[in-house]
């Protein structure tokens, strides 16, 4: 399995054709208090750089763009129930979707955890 | 920001990680490492202490300062008696608002307390229609706002004459050694505090109130959503320049002699809709599901007629829901009136809600 990372300040584990997709813990510190994850069905298809799903802080709602273009296979509904997760654990179990690759080429441009750590610096 | 204003708290919002913001040209905390969440629970449940010398402290001195501000807001401030304080607005000609404010009668003049945003145009706005009065920005003042029900035994330990203040009660008093204004009113819907306090002395007495177990640091998040729970109105947002104060809701403000005598700016239009009654209203909505509905979404009726706009909204914390304020025509104000919000293009069901969200627990 391998970890990537956006300059959205996403996450994916991509296994096989399946992608694993977060925000990463940055995120949720700048986002702060999450109280809304709205996610998206199961069966959509989703571009790169497309809206795909959206997460509101106490302040403000944020868009949560597809890293790469897939079909979903699955949301985690966990996170509608209890946004607070994604402050708990976005790295880990506060995942918002699985999508099947629709082309494994655009992993390419995505960074490693040691590129985006560096891509922190550079915006700090 | 190169010229961005700083409070005299600075320093000590940094060393306690306070995440800063520009705020009306101020350089503010939004929320402390501890979150808007647990900082807004803090006042709710204990006593949170917030910043907020941005606004501008203004007295006014000179004979008869009561009758001369009358002129300028639609409140009785003839008849505060001296040490209470009362929340009026400056209206203008059309019967909008050019601010709204909290006027204190000292005793010799007035204690006048504005928003940030407003401050230099209210305080040139003061100067020009009160000319033979001495009308000046207490620049060097500090304004520390204490708020939730541990709030009144915290500071009642420092000055046991606190305990004797009534909900929109003010005097001047040593606390830990300082000279202070102590007012019994706030932001948030629970009993609280606002300390005026010297800019030279802000921060030792932020840091004697902070060492009190009870009280933790909040940040504008927080003011924001407790002051949306409490259903209280924020300038710019929920009313601007051409709401007026009936629309707003804001009738119980008016004074009872002044709705007789008029003789303030835009009389002419807030008389008539105190009479005839408002085209619009705000009111409080509560959006059904977890989605919060944000500043600037649309209010339609259930046939989808646009009747109105979200002028405030976010999640309550204390509410554990979604809570609003918006204008709608008038006819729809009642409590209950089921309307829709377009949250992000879909239609969401919400009901118009008495207001406050959170029942306010003032002292009286």
């Amino acid at each position: 399995m391998a970890r990537y990372f956006t300059k959205d300040h996403e996450w994916l584990d991509v296994t096989g054709d399946i992608a694993t997709v977060g925000i990463t813990d940055h995120a949720q510190e700048q986002l702060g208090d999450v109280v809304f994850v709205e996610l998206p069905e199961p069966g959509r298809e989703v571009a790169k750089g497309g809206e795909a799903a959206v997460v509101e802080s106490v302040k403000a709602a944020s868009d949560v763009y597809a890293p790469v273009s897939g079909k979903i296979t699955e949301s985690n509904s966990a996170l509608e129930d209890n946004p607070a997760m994604v402050n708990e654990d976005a790295e880990g179990g506060a995942w918002f979707f699985k999508l099947e690759l629709g082309d494994k080429g655009e992993l390419e441009g995505l960074m490693d955890a040691d590129a985006y750590a560096a891509f922190l610096e550079t915006i700090e | 920001m190169a010229d961005q204003l700083t409070t005299p708290l600075d320093a000590l919002h940094r060393e306690l990680g306070g995440r800063m913001v520009d705020f009306a040209g101020w350089a503010m905390p939004v929320q402390y490492p501890s979150g808007i969440i647990k900082e807004h629970t803090q006042a709710r449940e204990r006593a949170a202490l917030f910043d907020v010398s941005h606004m501008g402290q203004v007295s006014i001195e000179g004979p008869e300062a009561a009758a001369a501000i009358e002129r300028l807001v639609p409140a009785d401030i003839q008849g505060l008696a001296p040490g209470r304080a009362r929340y009026t607005q400056l209206t203008n000609e059309t019967g909008g608002m050019i601010d709204d404010l909290i006027i204190t009668a000292t005793g010799t003049g007035l204690f006048v307390v504005v928003n940030a945003g407003g401050r230099e145009a209210d305080l040139a706005h003061l100067e020009a229609h009160l000319p033979d009065h001495d009308v000046r920005l207490l620049a060097d003042r500090a304004l520390l706002a204490l708020q939730g029900p541990a709030a009144a035994s915290v500071l009642a330990a420092m000055a046991p004459e606190v305990a004797e203040l009534a909900f929109m009660e003010s005097r001047e008093l040593t606390l830990s050694g300082l000279e202070v204004r102590v007012s019994r009113l706030g932001y948030t819907g629970e009993d609280g505090f606002e300390i005026s306090v010297h800019a030279d002395h802000a921060q030792k007495l932020a840091r004697t109130l902070l060492a009190n177990e009870q009280v933790a640091p909040a940040g504008l998040g927080a003011r924001d959503s407790l002051r949306l729970e409490a259903g209280l109105c924020l300038y710019g947002h929920d009313i601007d320049a051409t709401t007026s104060p009936v629309e707003a809701a804001l009738t119980w403000t008016i004074g009872k002699r002044r709705r007789s005598e008029g003789g303030f700016p835009g009389a002419e239009r807030i008389l008539r809709e105190l009479q005839d009654g408002p085209e619009r209203r705000l009111v409080g909505l509560k959006p059904e599901g977890r989605a919060p509905a944000r500043e600037g979404a649309g209010i339609f009726d259930e046939a989808e007629k646009p009747v109105g706009r979200i002028t405030s909204g976010g999640f309550g914390p204390t509410v554990q829901a979604p809570v609003a304020m918006g204008y709608v025509e008038n006819h729809l104000r009642e409590p209950g009136t089921r309307l829709m919000i377009e949250l992000r293009g879909k239609p969401v069901p919400a009901e118009v809600t008495r207001l406050p969200f959170v029942p306010h627990r003032y002292h009286r």
